[in-house]
């Protein structure tokens, strides 16, 4: 049975398995016993074990089958093709699912046609094995819970007790996905410093990837010296924050000191929607209409500027984060208390000096950790620096030019046909490293320092 | 003692222009930053807006064609086989070339050049719906090559015609448009095909498919955990060093950028699981790992609304912990938790970058049918398309952006809709 009709019968045994648990407790209750839980909780306590176990089986058994299979083909692959190493093993592995899958080739009788045979049988047993083992689980479970209906078993608390440990897991699911972005970058990355040192990686300054397809090609290494990544992530953040800090900040300003209700009601939402629109739809609109703008300005003034400049990028990564900023500000400039202003106003202060000299130093700490926040985001923003700047690793600061980002090489290197030992995939792992250590430092001293913050006034 | 009260009061009177000054200034740059940002909102969807809009228009010829069975080879009573393989290119080329009479293989081949391959197809759907065609004269409105398409919507009559057509070839398309054969007509292919070389047979149903499969996969999953997560921690967590951990690396995990969730569905779902690559399954993995913060946020600060008056009424009536959480304090807090979700699913639908590590960028033509097919979904589609030279896809791109815009719309406003109606004052 495959997988989809396994899931079906859980979710029909799920049912059923309660409908029985309370008729059972029902019968048992009308007959005049006093039972210790509710009828519904026998049911529940059926329905859990009986689907629980086999739902649990079914997810060990997707992960393991593909695996298991794998390794019985390959040791029946010819010696030739065993003895060629793991790309070939793998190679011959998947002509055989090729084989074995599509009867027209299977008339092919060649090398690999007996393995295929072979997986075909293996399969046609596995598949029927697996639903065995899933049905019998289903009516073990079932009918040894159903079994235990008497008036003393404690369904609620056992029920409860199953249910609680469920929540946890969920909430345990959060966790494991720290860990298992931290152990996918490093498990890669110590792979990728095995092979490049790690000073070279952090303190080079010349970075092409290519590797060579044969050993024997000249400039066969491949260099990878992340310095032009990192300074060309910076710049094309740093004029980011040069367009949304300061408009972000005003905005929120106006919004929350001058602009009247309806004003604010009517603009706040507005300047949000930019941030609900996809970043694909910025690149889109940097790449093409804004790059296009700022080469035609330059060229007009004598500069030369490249089509993928970073300032085009940059400008629109800045659009994209306004609204972030302004609703971080907007929040821990109302978290003010309205005193402060108060004492000011009456020592004479006009609004702007009041909001300058009291309400900016005192939300000076939240709006600091908004600006971290909205730089983390600006460092590992993808989508607008993939489509708008370019590939080429230059070591500049010059924002006409056209620089690269630690994002745009993941994505080019980790995007089509990769090996997986290669030093070019492995570099982008050690790329998702250093992007995810700085953002999550940035992230954490920005949410503590904003939550210190807010502490203070409450 | 009066001098210098004066002098003060001087002073500061003195002062008042420029202090008042500065005000307005401070107040202007306020007012032209919110102005900005609605600017840059009002820029970028008229932007693309008006590069998208003429997607959803497509040139089409209208023409009376014979579809002739001795050409064709092939009968009304022959089997679908050997319909489906009949050279229907072959037909309209012979057709235009009885019709238009171009002199030379130069001009044949410009003329051929100017009708979309699919037209041929279209010529076989209708005779593999109604094989009694065959042998009539049939009205056909044939698709026409994507350079056509845009000249017809942009460049028709401007000096940039000249560039990418023949004399004579502008002959024959001012003829058409003279006699009404040319004209456009609703881009239905655009919504019912799959993505394709050819500009004008390119269209969104495949990317649409997919990524109502992928937030499928995402919701089913995502949904219940974060649900669950957060009545665990709002509810029965303990409040100690553990808990706190947990918290805090959610929080974090919300601000991670969303490409190295990307990394962990490659290294882990695809490497180490061995889900299968571009497949609305691996998808929907990644993007429930992406929104389970936004959704666990949200649906926390929905359980905190519950006032505990409700928790303690129903405690002191003899129900369990676990009964007042499911029985009462759920009910009333799901509201608030499906509008996080819905903002979730919305992020989840714009999500490019963590994709494109998983494989979903591939050219996938056909239409999905399971969450195991290999699929792409609409902000990929997007990706792809900006990255054609051809105008033709630019403008696809833009009408792909405006569904996707459509769909984000649609779904904030319900978000939007279901907090108004069931929002609760306590």
């Amino acid at each position: 049975m495959t997988y989809s009709t396994l899931l079906i019968a859980v979710l029909i045994a799920l049912g059923g398995a309660y409908l029985l648990g309370r008729n059972r407790a029902r019968t048992l209750s009308s007959q005049g016993i006093k039972m210790h839980s509710l009828a519904t909780h026998y049911g529940a306590l059926v329905a859990l074990w009986t689907t629980l176990p086999p739902l649990l089986i079914l997810l060990l058994w997707a992960l393991l089958e593909p695996r298991v299979i794998d390794l019985i083909l390959t040791a029946q692959l010819p010696d030739s093709i065993r003895a060629g190493g793991e790309a070939e093993i793998r190679l011959a592995l998947s002509k055989v699912y090729n084989l074995a899958n599509d009867s027209d080739l299977m008339g092919q009788q060649g090398l690999l046609g007996p393995v295929a045979e072979h997986l075909q049988a293996l399969q046609a047993r596995v598949t029927l094995l697996r639903g065995g083992v899933i049905m019998s689980l289903l009516l073990l479970g079932g009918a040894l819970t159903w079994r235990r209906i008497q008036p003393d078993l404690r369904a609620r608390s056992e029920v409860e007790g199953i249910v609680r440990i469920l929540l946890f897991a969920s909430s345990a699911i959060a966790v494991l996905t720290t860990l298992g972005i931290l152990a996918s970058v490093l498990f890669e990355s110590i792979l990728f410093f095995q092979k490049v040192p790690v000073t070279e990686f952090l303190f080079g300054t010349s970075w092409s990837p290519q590797v060579a397809l044969r050993a024997d090609q000249s400039g066969s290494s491949g260099s990878f010296g992340a310095v032009p990544l990192f300074t060309g992530t910076l710049l094309i953040s740093a004029i980011a924050m040069a367009i949304a800090v300061p408009v972000g900040l005003m905005a929120a300003i106006y919004l929350s000191e001058y602009a009247t209700p309806r004003v604010r009601q009517l603009a706040k939402p507005a300047l949000e929607v930019l941030a609900g629109i996809p970043t694909v739809v910025y690149g889109f609109f940097a790449a093409l209409t804004v790059a296009p703008v700022i080469r035609g300005l330059g060229e007009s003034m004598g500069l030369e500027v490249s089509s993928e400049s970073a300032l085009a990028a940059g400008l629109v990564m800045g659009i994209m984060i306004i609204p972030f900023v302004s609703s971080l500000s907007d929040d821990v400039i109302n978290a003010v208390p309205q005193s402060l202003r108060d004492g000011s106003y009456g020592l004479g202060a006009t609004r702007s000096e009041t909001i300058r000299q009291v309400v900016i130093p005192a939300a000076l700490p939240g709006i600091v950790g908004a600006v971290m926040l909205a730089v983390s985001r600006a460092i590992g923003e993808t989508m607008i620096v993939a489509m708008a700047a370019g590939l080429a690793a230059n070591l500049t600061a010059n924002p006409l030019d056209s620089v690269t980002t630690v994002t745009v090489q993941i994505v080019t290197l980790l995007v089509g046909d990769q090996e997986f030992d290669s030093p070019k995939t492995l570099a982008a792992f050690a790329l998702g490293l250093v992007l995810f250590v700085v953002t999550l430092a940035l992230n954490y001293v920005a949410l503590k320092i904003v939550q210190k913050y807010r502490e203070q006034y409450d | 003692m009066t001098d210098s009260a004066m002098s003060t009061r001087a002073k500061v009177e003195k002062s008042m222009k420029k202090r008042r000054a500065a005000e307005s200034r401070f107040r202007t740059y306020g007012l032209l930053s919110v102005l900005f940002g609605v600017l840059c909102l009002v820029v970028l969807f008229g932007n693309i807006f008006s590069k998208g809009f003429s997607a959803f228009s497509q040139t089409v010829l209208t023409t009376t064609i014979h579809l002739d069975t001795d050409y064709l080879g092939v009968t009304a009573t022959s089997d679908p086989q050997e319909l489906r393989n009949a050279d229907y290119e072959g037909l309209i080329k012979q057709y235009l070339k009885d019709t238009y009479e171009p002199s030379g293989r130069r001009e044949r081949r410009d003329l051929y050049g100017m009708v979309s391959v699919g037209a041929a197809w279209q010529l076989q759907d209708m005779v593999l719906e109604n094989p009694s065609l065959l042998g009539q004269t049939i009205h056909i409105n044939m698709t026409m090559d994507d350079d056509v398409d845009q000249w017809f919507k942009h460049d028709r009559g401007t000096a940039n015609e000249a560039l990418r057509f023949s004399e004579q070839q502008l002959v024959w398309l001012h003829d058409w448009v003279d006699s009404g054969a040319l004209h456009g007509r609703f881009n239905t292919i655009f919504f019912t095909n799959g993505d394709s070389r050819e500009p004008e047979l390119a269209g969104i149903r495949g990317a649409i498919t997919g990524t109502f499969l992928t937030l499928l996969v995402t919701f089913l999953l995502s949904f219940p955990i974060g649900v669950s997560a957060a009545i665990y921690l709002e509810e029965f967590a303990p409040k100690n060093r553990l808990t706190e951990i947990v918290e805090i690396n959610i929080n974090n995990l919300a601000a991670v950028p969303s490409i190295t969730f990307g990394l962990l569905g490659l290294a882990i779902f695809i490497n180490i699981f061995g889900v299968s690559r571009s497949t609305p399954l691996v998808g929907g993995l990644v993007l429930t790992l992406m929104t389970l913060p936004t959704i666990i946020i949200s649906g926390r600060a929905a359980i905190k609304a519950v006032p505990p008056s409700i928790r303690e009424a129903a405690l002191g009536l003899g129900a369990s912990k676990m009964q007042v959480v499911f029985h009462h304090v759920l009910p009333l807090a799901l509201p608030g938790m499906l509008t996080g979700t819905i903002i979730g699913m919305a992020q989840a639908l714009g999500e490019t970058a963590p994709l494109l590590m998983i494989g979903m960028i591939a050219f996938v033509v056909d239409v999905p049918g399971f969450i195991n097919d290999p699929s792409t979904v609409l902000p990929v589609q997007i990706f792809l398309w900006s990255d054609s030279p051809e105008r033709a896809f630019t403008e696809r791109t833009s009408g792909a952006i405006m569904v996707l815009l459509g769909f984000l719309i649609l779904m904030n406003t319900a978000a939007v809709m279901l907090r108004r109606r069931l929002e609760r004052r306590w």
